[in-house]
């Protein structure tokens, strides 16, 4: 076993050796522009590209036609919410997301909230779930859009979106789903789901970082979108610019490998995940999971531990890369916002940590983890005066803190 | 975020860390901090004729909170009252290297310092003893 141990593959994961040889050529003797017409340079490329179109829309059970390539899942929400709230102005003026969506999601619906988009933004559960019947209720004539993501970068939640799909689609609303975690990890389909617009990215697929897609739908209903880019009118108008061919190669394997392993890595790392949190609970008193005990992503586990602080769990776990729901460092000192929208106690959303497994890691490191994450916590509660006053039988609740 | 070698140092090798009882009458407690904030210090003086001869913490909350009440500890230790008094946080700062973000740790410790000060103050009022 090598140290330091990665286990953050919510960020980033590292790319798979195979994407890599595939990738490689397109670098050097195989450059054409996937856009010039009237060489073999660029029907070499074209063909690279449009292969991967293939292996990409295999994995999500789409035409490669409704897949526009984008440099990563930011850009591809920022051109579904973009896009449609200007294509579709005529039409209405709200549209629907939810708390616990990632920031690329939030930062751009505050920005169009600004420029006089009506927004709502639906709570989640205990679990980390938006609620169909909420959803429901939320449409209006005037709803263009839902954006709900399908399964949550912290918590690992994983949302009903064929029922959400089904209401879209019943109320003639376009339904747009961040699937940056969930496509490669669980089966998706967009036919099935009810999917219009799908953002994703390679980078969290063993694939490369700098490319990603917006899955757009043709038929049943035709989506329509203002572009963001303009120029020489790649990407069916939608995203102009030279198709990045050695990232979209790459993208296209890193996709075909998924859907050849998804079924068994997933079991894999179900039992993995399940085999750290056992390992963790049987040591340790006082660790709350958070996000839904077997609805959630397979690779994902996120423990709340009573009593310490995230950053300093991640201090103590120097040579094993996790992440912290706290964000310590903000003038604010806010925890985690996905956290706290689950009704948990920022006290206990201050001391999160998520654990992301991948396809790399194994059950020797998961054991190792076990053993650091025990010892890290032990430490750090004879260090910490709440785990003090609670084994004294103050009930940390009532206590009047000085602040300042 | 990059810690610098004295923060580490410190949460490695906390100085002075438990408690001593609260209700000893040489004994000074000063809790401060939230939890809900991510963080609460407490830090505690043993006091003999006006000099404080012995100190200890615990905290909860980020490595940079561990080191400011650790390195607290260490400082207040042999000073008298008076002089522990004065300890600013910007010294606190400078000697771990704190980055802005985590000042306010170290205003948290001099807080700590003198609410364990008051602390101990107010008990011994009235009974002449200093
Ligand atoms: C749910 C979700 N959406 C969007 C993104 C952004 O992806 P990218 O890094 O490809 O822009 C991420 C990655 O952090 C994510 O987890």
């Amino acid at each position: 076993m090598k140290l330091p141990i990665y286990m953050d593959n919510h960020a980033t994961t590292p790319m798979d050796p195979r994407v890599l040889e595939a990738m490689l050529p397109y670098f050097t003797e195989k450059f054409g522009n996937a856009a010039s017409r009237n060489h073999s340079f660029g029907w070499e490329a074209e063909k690279a590209v449009d292969d991967a179109r293939r292996q990409i829309a295999m994995l999500i059970h789409a035409d490669p036609k409704e897949i526009i390539f984008t440099s990563g899942a930011t850009e591809s929400d920022n051109l579904a919410l973009k896009g449609v709230v200007e294509m579709y102005r005529e039409k209405g003026d709200h549209i629907i997301t939810s708390v616990t969506e990632h920031r690329a999601i939030l930062d751009t619906v505050k920005r169009l909230e600004k420029q006089g988009l009506k927004v709502t933004y639906l709570p989640v559960d205990k679990d980390g779930f938006v609620n169909p019947d909420d959803l429901n209720k939320a449409i209006t004539d005037k709803t263009i859009l839902i954006s709900i993501m399908m399964a949550n970068n912290e918590i690992g939640t994983i949302n009903p979106v064929a029922e959400i799909g089904k209401i879209a689609k019943s109320k003639g609303v376009l339904f747009h789903c961040d699937a940056t975690q969930g496509v490669g990890k669980i089966p998706v389909d967009v036919e099935a789901m009810g999917i219009d617009l799908m953002s994703f990215s390679a980078h969290k697929i063993y694939g490369p970082k700098g490319v990603g897609a917006l899955y757009v739908r043709r038929k049943n209903p035709r989506v329509r979108l203002a572009p963001m880019m303009d120029g020489g009118g790649h990407e069916r108008g939608m995203r102009s610019g030279t198709l990045p061919v050695p990232l979209i190669v790459g993208f296209g394997k890193a996709c075909e490998i998924c859907t050849q392993v998804m079924s068994e890595e997933s079991q894999r790392l179900t039992k993995l995940q399940e085999r750290l949190k056992e390992g963790i609970l049987k040591n340790l008193d006082e660790v709350y999971l958070n996000g839904h005990p077997t609805k959630r992503l397979p690779n994902n586990l996120n423990l709340s531990f009573a009593y310490v602080e995230g950053e300093s769990v991640l201090m103590g776990l120097k040579e094993i890369a996790v992440s912290s729901g706290s964000a310590c460092t903000s003038a604010t000192l806010e925890p985690s916002y996905v956290i706290r929208a689950l009704g948990v106690g920022s006290d206990l959303a201050h001391s999160s940590i998520r654990f992301g497994l991948g396809r790399f890691n194994t059950a020797e490191e998961v054991d190792y983890v076990i053993k650091r994450v025990t010892e890290t916590i032990q430490k750090l509660r004879a260090m910490s005066p709440l785990y003090e006053m609670a084994k004294e039988g103050v009930d940390l609740k009532t206590v009047q803190w000085a602040r300042d | 975020m990059a810690y610098s070698n004295k923060v580490i140092e410190h949460y490695n090798n906390p100085r002075n860390m438990g408690s001593f009882p609260k209700d000893d009458k040489e004994v000074g407690t000063g809790i401060v901090g939230a939890p809900e904030c991510g963080d609460v210090m407490k830090l505690q003086i043993k006091v003999e004729s006006g000099r404080i001869v012995d100190a200890k913490f615990k905290t909860f909350g980020c490595g940079s909170a561990i080191a400011s009440s650790s390195l607290a500890t260490e400082w207040m230790k042999g000073k008298t009252l008076d002089e522990a008094e004065k300890i600013k946080n910007t010294e606190i700062v400078q000697e771990l290297s704190l980055p802005p973000v985590k000042i306010h740790c170290s205003v948290l410790a001099e807080d700590a310092i003198k609410a364990a000060i008051a602390d101990y103050r107010k008990k011994t009022e009235g009974n002449g003893s200093v």
